[in-house]
């Protein structure tokens, strides 16, 4: 309402950011006015954070210009962000725990008493009106951590208006609420628009952008789509800019006829994480499991290796049923899990190539606890070749490798092992586009040996291009199942974002 | 590896300070290597230059003689900091097991007494191994608790007097012989020997590197973590146990005041010799090359009659130095 009669208070112009391997961002154009909520839409890999980044001085750019009340600036780190009157509230909040309310607000810019001390009361008397202005009854002296998440959340938007930001911008904010506390949310950025702060909005979900969004830009691959009035923009025209391109060549699909059931699960679940969950798994078979960041999927390959305990369900292993108790167990059963986060859960960095790809199989060539080094250095090279490992030397660290051969060297592993059911988290994240079609290609190999992969994926294109039949989850759930002809883009985004039709039966009716 | 004067000769022709051929040949050696081994020859050569007689044949069975102990609970600290724990408790253990095997000794006779006193390490390990896999209690906390605990239970067991009257025979072991190499030495090599070949050739030795490197993978790949830490630190209990009764056959009687301090010098020992704090990387002979060092140090400087006051300052600055040159080598590649 107000978009038209203000000047962009923030103009980005051009941006580009590369990383190494990487284009994260080419030539991105993007504004704010004061009184508006922009909003910034994009499947994950789109550039939405590493935009954010820059604007926030996290990265500096390559390239590109970023003016503020049509005066060019450079942003060298947060510190100058916040002097421009740039706050970002993250999904991961960033509050002192421990601390009060009052003293996370004015951490750092502590009103100061007589003798250098800091002014208690002033600081609480300045935090319950500032929160009152916001309408919001939290107690200035309350701990942190024992306010609720929303609280926080709010807490840190109260922070934001200490600094007098005028452009405040909010990172994906409803993924961790309810819905009574994502309307006090929304009550809250109505108040911050009548202020005339400048909010950029990132979400998944689309209904949300309809009712809070001014205007939207869609990035897509790190490059600008476009720039929209959300008001005359139908929630499928901004899925069609979120995820139109041509897909072909980059997944080296396999035509591979599924054979026999080789995992059963039935009616899995763990409190308040999975609820009820339902599938088969046949060899030759890759089964897509898409959704958004918390729906559940890690948790569910987790909760079938044996990493998380279970509450309830049946696991069924080449038609025996097996009481999954720890990932050793879960291994002995032929499982293999390859982890989101690579670093943290796949990779030891630390050893070698080779003593990561014989880890999980060194049992094969122990004898009487001691190892017959001959035959390891044969297994494990007989696997680096076969995974396509490009290093010479097998007694480098895995540290030293790329993302994507690092990936390699886990799937080695796997292989090594003799699993033949693969539970792949996000099999080419942060790896560039070359490694992909070779993970992808090993995935093709893996089916030819009779294995079965059930693939989590965030990216739509990787669950549309490999998989043979595809799962939507949902809030632990599954609410929706997409043979590979029948599924679409459009479709899996819309079960995602908005679940399972009413007076459909497809939640149950999957697997039977 | 790319010259870095090939890279400038692309671009700018700006000028090169160019390291002369020598020093580019000195710095291309595999330090990471030959490092320690260097220090050390550099050490003996200086110690033995201002004093001949640091060369002898006494003096070097002193040395071997001297490091022995702190050898041994080495061994069993480079087990636990390998696996991302620590061993706070060794220097402790071997006032507990220097009372229990004398007692035991006492009671049960020369075997029976040694049988008993490196079982005591063992069992003392086995509970910090269960406390910190199986209550999860943080190694540090766990093994902080029984470095005092034990020290008060080998006071409370020996009413804080040393117990006296052991078999002569016993003496062999900490004075002996065997030819030129006295006894301890002999002892703590065999260990070493042992502890090679498990940190190197068996699957519980990859384990432990691979629960240090990162648990959490570990676990994932099918680890049975739980029952492998327990194992590092009985492993560390048995070293801290052998020592302990090599120590008390060296005082003949058993001491409830032995091995103060002696845990930060295993720790110590570990660093130098190149192990990572955090576990995962380090290896037995790291650990050899950190124990020589520190005791060629202490043995040189009272040959050159540096006090002992002086002597704890030096030995500080080599702990943090050595970690800093690892840590700054890591850096620049």
């Amino acid at each position: 309402m107000n978009g038209e009669q203000s000047q962009p208070f923030l103009q980005m112009r051009g941006i580009v950011k590369r990383f190494p391997g990487v284009l994260a961002l080419s030539g991105v154009n993007f504004d704010a006015r004061l009184g508006e909520v922009h909003v910034l839409l994009g499947e994950n890999g789109a550039g939405k954070s590493t935009l954010i980044k820059v604007l926030s001085g996290v990265y500096p750019p390559d390239a590109g210009e970023i003016l503020f009340g049509g005066r060019p600036v450079t942003i060298r780190n947060p510190h100058d962000a916040q002097l421009l009157g740039v706050s970002t509230i993250y999904q991961e909040l960033n509050l002192v725990p421990e601390m009060t309310v009052a003293e996370n607000i004015f951490l750092g810019q502590e009103p100061m008493g007589r003798f250098g001390t800091v002014d208690r009361k002033q600081q609480v008397r300045q935090t319950r009106d500032l929160l009152a202005s916001l309408h919001l009854q939290i107690d200035p002296q309350a701990v942190v951590k024992r306010l609720g998440i929303a609280q926080q959340q709010m807490v840190e938007i109260a922070k934001a208006l200490s600094f007098n930001s005028r452009l405040i911008i909010m990172d994906e904010p409803t993924a961790v609420l309810t819905t009574h506390e994502i309307e006090r949310l929304f009550a809250t950025i109505a108040e911050l628009k009548q202020r005339n702060v400048a909010i950029i909005y990132i979400s998944h979900r689309l209904d949300e952008v309809k009712v809070l969004g001014d205007r939207a830009t869609v990035l897509r691959d790190g490059a600008w789509v476009g720039t929209v009035p959300v008001a005359s923009t139908s929630v499928d025209q901004l899925v069609r800019m979120m995820v139109g391109r041509d897909l072909k060549d980059k997944f080296p699909k396999l035509a591979i006829a599924p054979g026999e059931e080789i995992l059963r699960v039935e009616n899995l679940s763990r409190k308040r994480v999975l609820h009820d969950i339902s599938f088969q798994l046949r060899r030759g078979e890759i089964l897509g499991i898409a959704g958004l960041v918390g729906a559940g999927r890690t948790e569910l390959a987790r909760a079938i290796f044996g990493a998380d305990e279970r509450d309830s369900g049946r696991i069924t292993v080449q038609g025996q049923t097996v009481d999954i108790k720890s990932p050793a167990h879960a291994i002995r059963k032929g499982i293999a899990l390859l982890p989101e986060d690579r670093k943290r859960h796949g990779v030891l960095a630390h050893l070698s190539i080779k003593h990561n790809i014989t880890l999980s199989a060194l049992s094969d060539f122990t004898h009487s606890g001691v190892i017959n080094l001959q035959q390891e250095h044969t297994h494990a090279k007989e696997y680096a070749a076969s995974m396509r490992i490009a290093s010479p030397d097998l007694n480098r660290w895995v540290y030293y490798l790329s993302g994507g051969n690092q990936q390699k060297v886990v799937i080695a592993k796997w292989l090594s092992s003799q699993a033949d059911i693969f539970l792949f988290d996000e099999p080419t994240r942060g790896i560039d586009v070359a490694a992909k079609v070779e993970v992808y290609q090993l995935m093709g190999e893996l089916l030819k040996r009779g294995a079965a992969i059930m693939m989590i994926s965030s990216e739509l294109p990787e669950i549309l291009g490999m998989s043979d039949r595809i799962l939507v989850m949902r809030g632990g759930r599954i609410c929706g199942e997409f043979t590979r002809a029948e599924a679409t883009e459009e479709n899996i985004l819309d079960r995602a974002l908005r679940g399972a039709p009413e007076h459909s039966d497809v939640t149950n009716g999957g697997v039977e | 590896m790319t010259d870095p004067s090939v890279k400038d000769a692309v671009g700018q022709s700006a000028p090169v300070p160019r390291s002369s051929p020598l020093v580019d040949r000195l710095r291309r050696l595999p330090w990471g290597r030959i490092g320690m081994p260097a220090v050390l020859i550099a050490m003996a050569l200086f110690f033995g230059t201002i004093n001949p007689n640091f060369w002898s044949v006494t003096n070097m069975g002193n040395v071997a003689r001297q490091i022995s102990i702190l050898a041994l609970i080495s061994i069993g600290q480079t087990f636990a900091i390998l696996s991302a724990g620590i061993d706070l408790s060794v220097g402790s253990l071997l006032a507990l097991v220097s009372v229990v095997c004398a007692q035991a000794m006492l009671d049960f006779g020369l075997v029976g007494g040694i049988v008993i006193g490196v079982l005591a390490g063992c069992l003392a390990g086995l509970f910090n191994g269960l406390l910190i896999a199986k209550a999860r209690v943080p190694a540090f906390i766990a093994t902080l608790g029984m470095l005092v605990a034990a020290r008060g239970l080998a006071l409370t067991l020996s009413g804080g007097l040393p117990i006296a009257g052991l078999p002569h025979e016993f003496m062999i072991i900490g004075a002996g012989y065997w030819g030129l190499v006295p006894i301890p030495a002999v002892i703590a090599a065999v260990s070493f020997v042992v502890a090679f070949f498990v940190l190197s050739r068996t699957r519980f030795g990859r384990y432990i590197y691979a629960m240090g490197s990162n648990e959490e993978a570990a676990i994932l790949s099918g680890i049975n973590v739980v029952k492998y830490k327990i194992l590092v630190y009985v492993v560390s209990g048995l070293f801290a146990g052998i020592a302990g009764v090599v120590l008390t056959s060296r005082v003949i009687s058993g001491q409830p005041t032995l091995g103060e301090v002696q845990e930060l010098y295993s720790i110590a020992a570990v660093v130098i010799g190149g192990g990572k704090i955090t576990g995962g990387v380090g290896g037995i002979g790291r650990t050899l090359m950190g124990v020589l060092v520190l005791g060629m140090l202490s043995n040189g400087l009272n040959l050159i009659q540096i006090s002992s006051y002086v002597q704890n300052i030096v030995v500080g600055a080599i702990i943090v130095i050595a970690v800093y040159i690892d840590l700054a080598r890591e850096r620049r590649r």
